[in-house]
């Protein structure tokens, strides 16, 4: 059964724009991307949208829907009220390249900067070892679809353009934290997520975890782990060596890396 | 606009166009080789289609059942791609994929593992052995977030959001490539001597599909375009299992790990259906009772592999004719039940993202209650005809690897077998084209007149003033190709579907887009809508002219598989505007590979 669905769509440029309003006919079971593609189709051809598996997997379909940031191809239409007007808003924290796409290459740059994993040798007959266990913490980790919608929302970066410098954000503290319980990796990596990260701005409110559309406990599994082991690390490199998990045989030199910028 | 001195050059010796699993792993390979490498997107880096590859790796690492070795693949390979498959090119993937593997864990990938520690490898369809390497069901994530990482910490040229409409070519060899960026519009040229091709698929050309915007068939329109040929496009595989239900979701696909990891097909009267339909060529290896079947999984010495996991092409007939005969769900599909099978806790741990897909897009428990599935446009077989050692294309220069190659995998592709593919050849073809690259001496040169007419092309959509909306020509394409040249084919359907392509391509002329250059979908879609038309034609001639049904190709008017078919290949090459398809040879393999068809 379909029904008519009344939408406001932010559109316009770097220059500036405004909401929109289109009255889109839509079917039971649908979502926000398609309504969006029904306008693209039958309205507004030229209306800007990133999309790709439309199935939450790829996290390009980004956006904020009355307020909330959110995936639009994981947002079902069933969701509204009938007779609610959904408005459709590009990702705030970062430029505008035109109506809901923005520019987002500052998670790019930042992805530079997160040094190479730099694992162990292999073992003689050419396989790593390591439990199902020890994997799982990193796997939560790299569930991620890169939808930044945890950067959007983190408030030290949404307001705070100044900030960006200093703060990778949500998305690449997980990165830090993959590589520190990495069963095979090799490096040491809290100096740097403390002075080039900037995890130490990070207030804990916990707005990222709950805009994560993978489920990823942000907050509670990366950021504090990785904070405490921050605190840890003027006392004893010991601590952090012990806590790299599941360590048996030789415990590998442990150094900070070298930069891939610097 | 249009002025070739105003437009942004760059000189690299490798230009790689695509950055899904093959095009990466290019770009790394060439990296490593000591070139200077353009990596080339369409989308943000990170989001090709290798993104949503769920199942797994195929790779005979044996750490499941140390029986299997590369020859138990490459005869699985073979035999799911009914013998058409390059032989050569199926050996070097059994043979290279193990190590493609590893390397990728050397690189960060963390795999599940098996009880001893190493990757764990599960069932798959048309594999003797558990053979594919996952995470969850996210493997393909895994995999392009690994090659991702290191091609980033390799520091190489990324230029995403750019897509390339034109390759250059100094009358001998590949000389460069066109492009815009799709932020704003603007033109760029690449001068290199080598390109790679890593452009995925096809199957936006289709109503009913798995694939994303993107899979519009650019690099094979590319590579037909620079004179090269594409080979086996008559072969497009449907995935049996696609969401039916709701219809914004139809065509999303439903993992075929639902049936390697124990998920059964029933029909309407609550009938596994698949037992009905076990054809000749795969009796011997195949179950003929729910016992045996059911016991196979966890013994796979003493029993057959169950009929749902006969190769995607016999499991897709199978679901479209208990549909035609009426024993169809309500929505058109047929029952897949893994809720019956195992614990909710089994099933969340092993597919996550399905449980997860159905939950949010279709208010289906997967857990709890069976999914209704059908099939989907999903892969197409066809592809650039290459050398099998370098992936190098008949035209000097230009290289194809990944879904854009043809050859590997025949008739039909195994599932698991792509990713496994991209790695493979992927990194043949970065090694390749960053070689012949160092031993080129001149550099590669674009000549102005050509970068002015690649331009022109591009802008025509702008000047036209027709009354023809890009949607909806696209949407009657997928109509034709969907109804006409789908699943099931004969020859007076695909006449009319050649009939209706050439009205369709009249129409494009009469194209015209609204707005100005910056990111425009409409301006974007009306560009890759002619490289669409191409492809589809191809598809359509080649499956027209090959009298017999084989893998991914089905004839109504020609049911039987042809023994004098199965030595022949058909190529497609651009003569002008129009495609020509001829018959070649198919490569004879060396005897002692022969001799493994012969043994049980
Ligand atoms: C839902 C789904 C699940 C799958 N699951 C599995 C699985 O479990 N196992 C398996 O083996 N296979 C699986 N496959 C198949 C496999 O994922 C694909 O065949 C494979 O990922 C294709 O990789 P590729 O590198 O060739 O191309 P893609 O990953 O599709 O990358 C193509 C790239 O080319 C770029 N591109 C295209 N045209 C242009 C242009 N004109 N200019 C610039 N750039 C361009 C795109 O932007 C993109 O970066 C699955 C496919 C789908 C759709
Ligand atoms: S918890 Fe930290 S990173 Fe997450 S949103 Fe809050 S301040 Fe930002
Ligand atoms: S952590 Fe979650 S919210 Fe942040 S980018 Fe990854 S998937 Fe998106
Ligand atoms: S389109 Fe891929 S996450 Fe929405």
């Amino acid at each position: 059964m379909g029904y008519d669905l009344n939408m406001k769509v932010w559109r316009g440029d770097a220059t500036g724009g405004e909401l929109v309003p289109y009255t889109v006919p839509v079917e039971e079971g649908e979502v926000v991307l398609d309504a969006l593609h029904r306008i693209q189709a039958t309205q507004s051809g030229d209306l800007a949208v990133r999309w790709n598996c439309k199935a939450g997997k790829c996290g390009s379909c980004s956006a904020e829907i009355n307020g909330k940031p959110r995936l639009t191809c994981m947002t079902r239409l069933s969701t509204f009220e009938r007779g609610e007007t959904v408005t459709v808003t590009p990702m705030r924290t970062f430029p505008i390249i035109r109506d809901l796409v923005t520019d987002v290459s500052y998670n790019f740059k930042v992805a530079e900067t997160i040094p190479a994993f730099a694992p162990e040798k292999r073992r003689d007959d050419g396989t790593y070892r390591m439990q199902q266990e020890d994997v799982e913490r990193g796997q939560e980790f790299r569930k991620c679809i890169e939808c930044f919608l945890c950067q959007d929302v983190c408030h030290v970066i949404r307001d705070h353009e100044e900030n960006k410098q200093a703060f990778s954000g949500p998305r690449f503290f997980l990165r830090y934290a993959e590589l520190e319980m990495h069963p095979l990796d090799t490096n040491d990596h809290r100096k740097l997520a403390q002075e080039r990260a900037g995890i130490g701005l990070c207030n804990i409110t916990k707005c990222c975890t709950e805009v994560c559309p993978e489920g990823i406990k942000i907050t509670d599994n990366a950021i504090i782990p990785v904070k405490e082991r921050v605190v840890d690390r003027s006392f004893d490199p010991v601590t952090w060596l012990g806590r790299k998990i599941f360590r048996r045989d030789q415990l590998p030199e442990s150094q900070t890396p070298t930069l891939p910028q610097d | 606009m249009t002025d070739p001195s105003s437009i942004e050059r760059h000189t690299f010796d490798v230009v790689v166009v695509g950055a899904g699993g093959a095009g990466l792993r290019a770009a790394i390979a060439a990296h490593d080789a000591g070139a200077k490498v353009a990596l080339v997107c369409k989308s943000l880096l990170g989001k090709a289609h290798t993104v949503m590859a769920e199942g797994g790796i195929a790779a005979a690492m044996g750490n499941v059942w140390s029986e299997d070795n590369w020859k138990v693949h490459f005869r699985d390979t073979m035999r799911g791609g009914k013998m058409l498959n390059h032989w050569r090119m199926a050996q070097l993937h059994a043979q290279e994929a193990p190590e493609r593997v590893h390397e990728l864990e050397e690189w960060g990938a963390l795999f599940d593992r098996t009880p001893d520690g190493l990757i764990s490898q599960r069932d798959f369809g048309g594999h003797r052995y558990a053979r594919l390497a996952h995470v969850g069901d996210r493997t393909g994530l895994e995999l392009i977030r690994t090659l991702q990482q290191r091609a980033v910490a390799l520091g190489i040229s990324v230029f995403m959001e750019c897509t390339i409409t034109k390759l250059f070519s100094d009358g001998e060899r590949v000389s460069g490539a066109f492009g815009y960026w799709r932020e704003s519009g603007r033109f760029i040229v690449f001068e290199a001597p080598s390109v790679v091709l890593a452009t995925g698929g096809i199957g936006k050309s289709y109503k009913v599909t798995s694939n994303s915007w993107e899979y519009t068939g650019d690099g094979h329109a590319l590579a037909l375009a620079a004179g090269a040929d594409l080979v086996n496009m008559e072969f497009v595989q449907f995935h049996p299992t696609g969401m039916v239900w709701p219809p914004s979701v139809k065509g999303i696909l439903v993992t075929e790990s639902v049936r390697g990891d124990g998920g059964v097909l029933r029909n309407s009267e609550g009938r596994r259906f698949m037992f009905d339909y076990i054809p000749e060529f795969f009796k011997a290896e195949t179950a003929d009772t729910e016992e045996e079947a059911d016991r196979w999984y966890n013994d796979k010495t003493n029993n057959r592999r169950p009929p749902e996991l006969l190769p995607r092409d016999e499991v897709a007939r199978a679901i479209n004719a208990e549909v035609k005969a009426g024993r169809g769900t309500p929505h058109g599909g047929v029952y897949l039940d893994i809720a019956s099978r195992h614990p909710a806790e089994y099933i969340k741990r092993r597919l996550p993202s399905m449980y997860h897909q159905f939950k949010e897009l279709a208010d289906v428990d997967i857990t709890a209650e069976p999914m209704e599935v059908g099939p989907t446009c999903h892969y197409v077989m066809g592809g650039v005809a290459v050398d099998p050692d370098t992936g190098e294309s008949d035209v000097p220069g230009l290289y194809a690897a990944g879904e854009v190659a043809g050859g590997m995998h025949g008739s039909n592709r195994l599932g698991g077998n792509s990713l496994s593919d991209l790695l493979v050849f992927g990194r043949r073809a970065g090694l390749n084209a960053a070689y012949a690259a160092a031993r080129k001496r001149e550099r590669a040169s674009v000549s102005d007149d050509d970068v002015r007419a690649a331009a022109e092309h591009a802008l025509a959509p702008f000047s036209s003033t027709g009354d023809e909306n890009p949607y909806s020509v696209q949407h009657d394409l997928q109509e034709v190709m969907h109804s006409l040249v789908g699943i099931i084919r004969t020859a007076e359907e695909m006449q009319q579907a050649l009939d209706k392509l050439t009205e369709l391509r009249k129409r494009t002329a009469r194209m015209s887009v609204e707005g100005h250059r910056q990111y425009n979908p409409g301006w974007h879609l009306a560009l890759d809508l002619h490289n669409m038309l191409l492809v589809s034609e191809c598809i359509a001639r080649a499956a027209l002219e090959r009298t017999e049904s084989r893998g991914g190709h089905t004839r109504d008017d020609y049911p039987a598989t042809d023994d004098t078919w199965g030595t022949i290949n058909l190529l497609c090459r651009l003569d002008g505007d129009s495609v020509n398809v001829r018959q070649v040879p198919l490569p004879s393999m060396p005897d002692e590979l022969r001799a493994l068809f012969d043994e049980k």
